[in-house]
């Protein structure tokens, strides 16, 4: 335990003075990028991970609220107004998309967020009147609370640390909270829940609703990180690169999507430098993970490493979780 | 008169095309509980193998019909591959077999993108129909009538498949009840391959009957997967019929759309299936809710 807080208190520190460390612009720019993927991973987790809901259609919330920041900027109004009404569409979509796709779970629930996903890409390619269709919409500026101005790659770094750190509460607090174990519960033993009274498919609402603020925020930052919103942000293969995030570094763990977001992200931007095919490696990884290990990168690697060095690693405890991990994929 | 009578006959044709597509990813549904996310790669790698054919490879050139007979086969057999290398290896854990079907769609995406460039390629319509049919007054052009015709017979047969053969009746059972269905004796396990191949057939040879319409471009998968998967909501799971009315439903709700109302067309098409979502969730023919 006290490992563990020294660990995540050096990650902490080492992430507050990373502008000082970190060698040139570029990198702090990568480095807000894996900031607020994570806040994305964290939103897809309460479903994926902590509701066993596997979403395929979070892009698509993703680009709602990224487009609806943008337009509100290109109508001319300011940068909270335009932050505000786009959190509450995001907010009034992801209503929208939970009630839709409650209806089922498992499979059914894959292919409703996959088809609602797809139709909010479909109209942010063709309804070209409000979004610019494939040219997508520009950002002009990006804003300056309490006169610190996000332009300078530091202070978006900064802004980005804080509001990550913010999510990441909030979601410790969520998990920890009595909702957060019953929507466990719901993924274990809706069943049961059901006849203990608890209302399965509220509790499920709510997490889609807690997942979608997530999004959300994190949409606005990438917003205006890029300064720009084409449909392909909202894309199927966006929302397998974030699905990627979570289960690469952990579904149903606290820190193993913020993990997954960073591997993901500096994969995809060193890949990006040297060759073309990042689509053909993110669905070489994913197939990949998902048959040698399902459980993620940190508890599948240590698995693969005891297969490998057999009967050493094998003492009582290795054992337990080891069959506990092939049991479950 | 004339537009709405083009646009109906558009409107079937593109429908025939979605059956062929859809009957397939109904009936992999149907038995393996998963839906393919490859069944649009597949109808594009169908088309793009096809192209590669008819437009001749180092000089070994075929007829349309024959390079359309190749790419089925091709495009089957890999689909029975990935089943049996990929699929068998996470038997009945179905969330793992979708994101395997997924990461697949995203590699042969790339892979075409990779082998046959970012241009789009468009496919010669077949000599033999590239005029017209006249009934009465009215002309069609033939070739769509063909992929009409083509697609009816398809149906038909793809019935008596199911209704009148022996494969039929194991894979029927398999889809309403694999549990017992392997207690009194069939492999379900190998009809999964055989459905699989079947279906990723069909849905090659869709692709390149399609091709003299839509050509051959990166993203097809992206068009035609979403389209698959609101048929088989809206028809109803493992049906065979479910698929040939939403189909239809969905060829003219698509046409239309875009003629009437191209900005808001993938929008429009997507309403029938969150009507269906909403009253019927199991679709229209479907015995159970996926």
């Amino acid at each position: 335990m006290n490992l563990r807080v020294l660990a995540l208190g050096a990650a902490l520190v080492a992430l507050v003075t990373l502008p000082y460390w970190m060698a040139g612009i570029y990198y702090i720019n990568v480095s807000s990028q894996i900031l607020f993927y994570a806040i994305f991973a964290l939103g897809l987790n309460v479903l994926v991970g902590y509701a066993g809901l596997v979403s395929l259609g979070h892009a698509g919330l993703f680009g709602v609220s990224a487009y609806a920041t943008g337009y509100m900027l290109q109508l001319g109004f300011g940068h909270p107004t335009a932050i505000l009404v786009a959190l509450v569409i995001s907010m009034i979509a992801m209503a929208i998309f939970a009630a839709l796709s409650l209806r089922s779970t498992g499979i059914g629930f894959i292919m409703i967020t996959l088809a609602l996903g797809e139709i909010l890409w479909g109209l942010a390619y063709r309804w070209i009147s409000l979004t610019g269709g494939d040219n997508g919409l520009s950002l002009k500026s990006r804003p300056a609370p309490f006169g610190f101005s996000l332009a300078d790659a530091n202070t978006f770094y900064y802004a980005s640390l804080i509001i990550f750190l913010l999510s990441l509460a909030a979601m410790t607090v969520f998990v920890r909270s009595p909702l957060g174990a019953a929507l466990k519960g719901t993924r274990d033993q809706p069943r049961r829940m059901n006849a203990l009274g608890y209302h399965v498919w509220a509790i499920r609402f709510f997490a889609c609703l807690f997942s979608g603020l997530l999004t959300s925020v994190s949409a606005i930052l990438f917003v205006y990180y890029t300064q720009f919103i084409s449909p392909q942000t909202l894309a199927l293969t966006s929302s397998a690169e974030v699905l990627l995030m979570v289960i690469s570094g952990g579904a149903g763990t606290l820190l193993g999507p913020v993990v997954g977001a960073g591997l993901v992200v500096v994969v995809k931007t060193v890949v990006s430098g040297f060759i073309e095919r990042w689509n053909f490696l993110l669905g070489a990884i994913f197939v990949a993970i998902v048959i040698l290990m399902p459980e993620g990168l940190v508890p599948g690697s240590v698995r693969l490493w005891r297969r490998v060095w057999g009967k050493r690693g094998r003492d009582a405890g290795a054992g337990v979780v080891a069959s506990g991990a092939e049991a479950k994929s | 008169m004339n537009f709405w009578l083009v646009l109906a006959v558009n409107s079937i044709t593109f429908g025939g095309l979605l059956f062929l597509l859809s009957a397939g990813f109904s009936l992999i549904f149907g038995l393996m509980r998963i839906p393919n996310l490859t069944h649009g790669s597949l109808f594009m790698l169908g088309a793009y193998i096809g192209v590669t054919f008819v437009l001749g490879i180092r000089g070994f050139q075929v007829n349309f019909w024959l390079a359309a007979l190749i790419a089925t086969m091709t495009v089957a057999a890999l689909g029975a591959l990935a089943e049996r290398l990929l699929l068998r290896r996470l038997p009945g854990d179905q969330l793992a077999q979708v994101l395997v079907t997924l990461g697949l769609s995203f590699m042969a995406a790339d892979l075409c993108l990779m082998i046959w460039g970012g241009d789009p390629i468009s496919v010669p319509t077949p000599t033999d129909l590239e005029g017209f049919v006249r009934l009465g007054v009215l002309v069609f052009p033939a070739y769509r009538v063909a992929i009409i015709v083509i697609a009816v017979v398809f149906a038909g047969a793809l019935w008596l498949l199911l209704e009148r053969t022996r494969l039929g009746a194991m894979i029927r059972a398999g889809v309403d009840d694999p549990d017992m269905a392997r207690v009194v004796g069939i492999r379900v396990s190998q009809l999964f391959t055989i459905v699989f191949a079947l279906g990723a057939g069909l849905a090659a040879f869709a692709g390149i009957i399609g091709g003299p319409i839509l050509s051959v471009y990166p993203g097809l998968d992206q068009d035609m997967l979403p389209l698959a998967l609101v048929v088989v909501i809206l028809g109803g799971t493992g049906s065979l019929l479910g698929s040939f009315v939403g189909s239809i439903i969905v060829g003219f709700i698509y046409n239309f759309g875009q003629a009437l109302l191209p900005e808001l067309a993938y929008f429009v098409l997507f309403l029938p299936m969150l009507l269906v979502l909403l009253l019927r969730p199991q679709g229209l023919f479907g015995r159970h809710v996926p």
